[in-house]
């Protein structure tokens, strides 16, 4: 044995001593074996104190052994791997595993909160709400304090080198927790034949078993646990999860596991995945998630030295740890007794078992009385003496309901207490399923409700706490949720264990004190938040009623650990000072996740590149190659402009935008959404569903058409070519095809299926590239010698077909940026064929690619407004000066005509669109400005409306801005205001929206 | 996360195939320029927002594309019912006649 691990017990636990494993906390260099969790090594290693609570500062040690831990919360490994809040108690160490403590500041052994004791002071329950109210500016100076203070640990800011994945599964029967009822009712669902899963949160399944001294069938329980773990091992249809977390219960029995593969082994050792996350449906569920033991709530309970009664006997029957050498037992129940045999056959000293009850007759307290282990029954520890370490008990006799104490104090001197206040059933992933908890008086304990999803409760969770009987129940829910997917009926078997009846517990949620709880030393319900019993009273006189609203005004529960230790006495301790019981009170809302689960776990591969998908065009790579800078438009790479060396944004697009307007531009509008609609009622559809009229628009016509939601507000636009007597193609904006067909869908399904129309999209069927610019007829006539391109032949919004540079293709006379323009589509393969094709003929005019600013800029030259820019689902077609495009006779209702004809729709002084131009001619406004009529006005102003598009026209030779503003129309020529965040003014005037070529003669040439 | 049965396909799928789409059992009016400004505005933006069961449309769009309605209780998310569209519920929510 190793000289630094003086708490070692000489031989037993399930740890391998030939493998010693070095690690470090808080710098320090300890050692344990392997099968240790960094809670056994340290306390085997003598570590008492392990952290700094949240308010007060105050010293902390290992309390539990399982995910209910509240205080041993850790910082593991550094840098990028580095993972903050996690329990040592669940923590396997490995070689060189680094770990420290998340609170303390500025270190472990001295924090200022404690020394100063300034700290909680200026915490009382609802610091939120109560202290930090003024001034509002300060708060997040006290917030950032406060986390520093608090000490909750520090995020890895570097990226993960660590690789997560997922896992979908579907089984027959999930079952959660591999203790002995967990096990039971696996084997009996895998001997039907079921596919079962078995998932556990321990390195390996057995559960209370791994600690307990108990025999099943004559042996000790070891051989079984062993046994069984064979036999789901070698069967095909099992699949056994160790390190697996069932973190939440969601609808339709879908479970979520965190598996955790390799953290516990040493970096570079790892050859699995780090954590995977399992995604699984299962039809039946059982929950054998076992009992959380609930600590006594007495006065300086939380002095390292003070621990669970369970935990001290994991410690020393499991890992050969004795955290102590002189221990005190505090118990209202029997099961604490079997933690005094324990440690007094771990040849420690037993001090007393001091028990609230008035006697103690159990078959437990009989062997520890044969033992020679002395029983004060009718006595509570009431307090206890220590500050970093545990160095006394305060016991004195209390009366029988426990409500006050009844005589002389005595000290007993001692370095351990357990305690033990009952079980509480972890009916967390019940509750999850949206089940009430309903309160047991037996078991003194809430235990699942009636769930509405396939599931049952097995063992302690369903308040069963003896072995055989979890054995027992286990098997037959094994069996019966089998059953009911339809396997194979079986007659469980039935193990044999030796059980005797145990003597009632007393329930006790409150140990009394000398003093009033509000006077008396802190007597800790939650030990990770720092809620004590008299805040909890406190919250009750302030008047909060809900235990919900407690919950948040003390902070009860929110801890990392949820409240997995404090729960239940702070509900008991707030049912008492309301004057009400248990069950009226209630529990908190169970959520997801049971323990905290890491981010990279949820991500998996969901990164990087594969977080969404990117979609680029056919001419993709010539952009690339032609150093085009990129903007997002939907899951769309558009080419936002071409930089030549030297050039910035505004002199790539100032000189992008005049090769248009003076010779020729070339645009990938491959992204614009495609919609092919088919069928004898296409047409009539289209009206429907557009503000304007489609019946009689001609074979090889286009029409600009704008789609209202049934509100009244425009939706999207774009242009729809009749292909056909019974074929159209509709364009939509490059963002919003998707929504666009499901919309079209939706009404054609829903409403009208006795039109005959079907919708297919095809935007990535083509390649489009658009030609614009006076000279673009030009350098299509160079590549096009089957389609007639003249004037009086190949008219603006018409279409044809034919081929251009040799490939098949339609050709669209329409225009986004008022010049002459031929939309060029063609199979999307050929597009860059095409693309190279017409940058090659167009050489002679100097031809220039544009990119979405140049088109933007154009457009808004030209006063067309883009959805969704100019538009925020509010602004109808009269609000953008449409009323052009809104069909006034049309025999069907189209989709929004009756909305734009209510109240709200038709009065005065909506926001209406208008132009600005700036009184510098140089200045740009910010878009999203806010628009005001007086800039002196005391706030608040009144709001004019706001600057929805703005851009600098090199044509031009000034400023450019679409604006919406209440009344716009009716208030040309007046001059607005737009203040900015600086303090800075731009003045403007407001003028009609079409900037440049208001007749549109430049594109009907 | 749910699962739904599409009454297409024929299987029943997971719910992130499926995208909601709103209450079921809502027609357009017929003449919509004939109606008050009142009972337009029902038909625009009233909607049942029932504890407990509720008459509802599915789409099933990374599936086969088309609209379903579903009966669900809002409770405990439990599906009692799929059916195409057209069809009508087998399953009456309280208040609803059974004829409907």
């Amino acid at each position: 044995m190793s000289p630094t691990q003086r708490n070692r017990l000489a031989e037993g636990g399930r740890i391998d001593r030939g493998q010693p494993v070095h690690f470090t906390f808080n710098g320090r260099s300890l050692q344990g074996f392997r099968g240790d969790t960094l809670a056994s090594a340290l306390l085997a290693s003598g570590v008492k104190l392990v952290g700094r609570s949240f308010k007060y500062g105050r010293p902390r040690g290992i309390v539990g052994h399982g995910a209910e831990e509240p205080n041993a919360i850790l910082q593991v490994e550094r840098g990028a791997r580095t993972i903050p809040n996690l329990r040592a108690t669940q923590v396997e160490i490995y070689e060189g595993l680094e770990a420290s403590s998340v609170a303390g500041w500025p270190s472990l052994e001295f924090d200022l909160k404690s020394i100063a004791g300034w700290f909680g002071a200026l915490l009382p329950p609802g610091f939120y709400y109560k202290t930090f109210m003024w001034p509002a500016r300060l708060w997040m100076t006290y917030e950032r304090v406060i986390r520093k203070a608090a000490g909750l640990g520090t995020a890895p800011t570097e990226s993960d080198p660590d690789s997560y994945d997922k896992l979908n599964h579907h089984c027959d029967v999930l079952v959660v927790g591999a203790g002995p009822a967990g096990l039971a009712a696996a084997l009996a669902a895998a001997a039907s034949g079921a596919r079962v899963i078995i998932a556990d949160e321990q390195q390996e399944p057995g559960g209370s078993l791994l600690s307990s001294r108990a025999a099943i069938n004559g042996e000790a329980c070891a051989a079984w646990l062993s046994e069984s773990c064979a036999r789901l091992q070698s069967s095909e249809s099992v699949v056994v999860l160790p390190r697996s977390t069932v973190f939440g219960y969601y609808d339709h029995n879908f479970l979520a596991i965190l598996e955790r593969r390799s953290d516990h082994l040493a970096p570079g050792q790892a050859t699995a995945t780090r954590q995977r996350l399992h995604r699984v449906r299962a039809r039946q569920v059982v929950l054998a998630t076992g009992a959380i033991e609930r600590p006594l709530v007495f006065a300086n309970n939380d002095v390292p030295g003070v621990m669970l009664a369970s935990a001290v006997s994991t410690y020393v029957n499991r890992y050969a740890v004795a955290p102590g050498h002189e221990l005190v037992v505090f118990t209202a129940n029997d099961g604490a007794y079997q933690c005094a045999l324990d440690w007094n056959r771990a040849g420690r000293r037993v001090v007393a078992v001091v028990d609230v009850r008035a006697a103690a007759n159990g078959p437990l307290p009989q062997a520890c009385r044969e033992a020679g282990i002395e029983i004060i029954a009718g006595h509570a520890v009431i307090d206890v003496k220590g500050g970093k370490a545990a160095k006394a008990a305060v016991i004195a006799p209390i009366d029988a309901d426990g409500t006050s104490l009844c005589g002389p104090t005595k000290v007993l001197q001692c370095d351990l207490v357990a305690n033990s206040g009952g079980w509480s059933p972890a009916i967390h992933l019940s509750s999850q399923t949206g089940t009430k908890p309903r309160w047991s008086d037996e078991i003194i304990g809430f235990l699942p409700g009636d769930s509405p999803q396939a599931q049952r409760s097995v063992g302690a969770v369903a308040g069963a706490y003896t072995l055989g009987a979890c054995l027992e129940d286990g098997a037959k829910a094994g069996a019966a949720a089998a059953l009911d997917c339809g396997c194979k009926p079986v007659e469980p078997d039935a193990p044999d264990t030796l059980e005797s009846q145990e003597q009632a517990p007393q329930p006790l949620f409150l140990v009394p004190h000398q003093r009033s709880t509000s006077r008396a030393p802190k007597q800790f319900v939650d030990f990770q938040l720092d809620v004590t019993a008299a805040a909890i009273e406190l919250a009750a006189r302030e008047g909060y009623e809900s235990v919900e609203h407690v919950k948040r005004y003390t902070a009860l529960g929110f801890g990392t650990d949820q409240g997995k230790l404090g729960n239940i006495n702070g509900i008991a301790i707030l049912a008492r000072a309301l004057g009400q019981d248990i069950p009226s009170t209630g529990t908190t809302m169970f959520r997801p996740a049971y323990t905290p689960v890491t981010f990279g776990a949820l991500a998996g591969r969901d990164l990087g590149e594969l977080f969404d998908p990117e979609r680029y065009t056919a001419m993709h790579r010539w952009h690339e190659e032609n150093g085009a800078k990129w903007e997002n438009v939907g899951q769309w790479k558009r080419p936002w402009y071409y930089p030549r060396p030297g050039e910035g944004l505004q002199q790539a697009v100032d000189r992008e935008c005049l090769a248009v307007r003076n010779s020729v531009g070339l645009l990938d509008a491959s992204t614009l959404g495609k919609i092919d609609i088919q069928g004898r009622d296409a047409a009539e559809f289209l009206t429907r569903i557009y503000t304007n009229a489609y019946m009689k628009l001609g074979v090889g016509k286009c029409r600009y058409g704008l789609m209202l939601k049934e509100d009244g507000m425009i939706f999207d636009d774009g242009v729809t070519a009749r292909i056909d007597e019974n074929q159209f193609l509709m364009h939509t904006t490059s963002g919003g095809a998707a929504g666009v067909l499901a919309w079209l869908e939706s009404w054609h399904q829903a409403e009208w299926p006795e039109l005959e129309v079907f919708f297919t999209s095809v935007t990535d069927h083509w390649a489009t590239a658009t030609l614009t610019g006076p000279n673009a007829r030009k350098v299509l006539t160079k590549l096009c010698d089957d389609i007639d391109l003249s004037a009086g032949q190949f008219k603006f919004l018409e279409w044809r077909e034919g081929s251009v540079a040799g490939i098949a293709a339609r050709v669209y006379r329409i225009s986004f940026t008022g010049e002459l323009t031929y939309e060029i589509n063609v199979p999307a393969h050929y597009g860059r064929q095409l693309w190279e094709a017409l940058i090659a003929a167009g050489e002679e005019f100097g031809i220039t690619p544009y990119g979405t600013e140049t088109m933007h800029v154009l457009r808004a030259e030209k006063g067309f407004i883009i959805v969704g820019q100019d538009t925020d689902g509010s602004m109808t077609p009269f609000d953008m000066n449409m009323a052009w495009i809104v069909g006034k006779n049309k025999a069907f209702s189209f989709i929004g005509e009756r909305s734009l004809h209510r109240s709200d729709t038709a009065r005065e002084g909506r926001k209406q669109l208008v132009g600005l131009k700036t009184l510098d001619p140089q200045q740009v406004i910010p878009e999203g400005s806010q628009i005001v009529n007086d800039p002196n006005q005391a706030p608040p102003m009144s709001m004019q409306g706001h600057v929805t598009s703005s851009y600098y026209s090199a044509n031009l030779g000034h400023s450019i801005a679409l604006a919406v503003v209440k009344g716009g129309l009716s208030r040309l020529g007046e001059r607005v205001f737009c203040p900015q965040a600086d303090g800075s003014v731009v003045a403007a005037d407001i003028v009609e929206s079409v900037f440049y070529d208001p007749n549109g003669e430049r594109q009907n040439v | 996360m749910l699962q739904i049965h599409c009454p297409y396909c024929r299987e029943t799928r997971a719910e992130e195939e499926f995208c909601y789409a709103g209450e079921a059992h809502i027609t357009r009016p017929p003449d919509p320029r004939g109606l008050s400004d009142e009972a337009w505005s029902a038909y625009l933006f009233l909607r049942k927002n029932p504890r407990g069961l509720h008459h509802e449309m599915w789409r099933h769009t990374a599936g086969c594309g088309r609209f379903l309605n579903a009966t669900r209780n809002t409770v405990s998310n439990e599906m009692l019912e799929t059916y195409a569209m057209g069809e009508q519920p087998s399953v009456p929510a309280p208040g609803e006649g059974e004829q409907r």
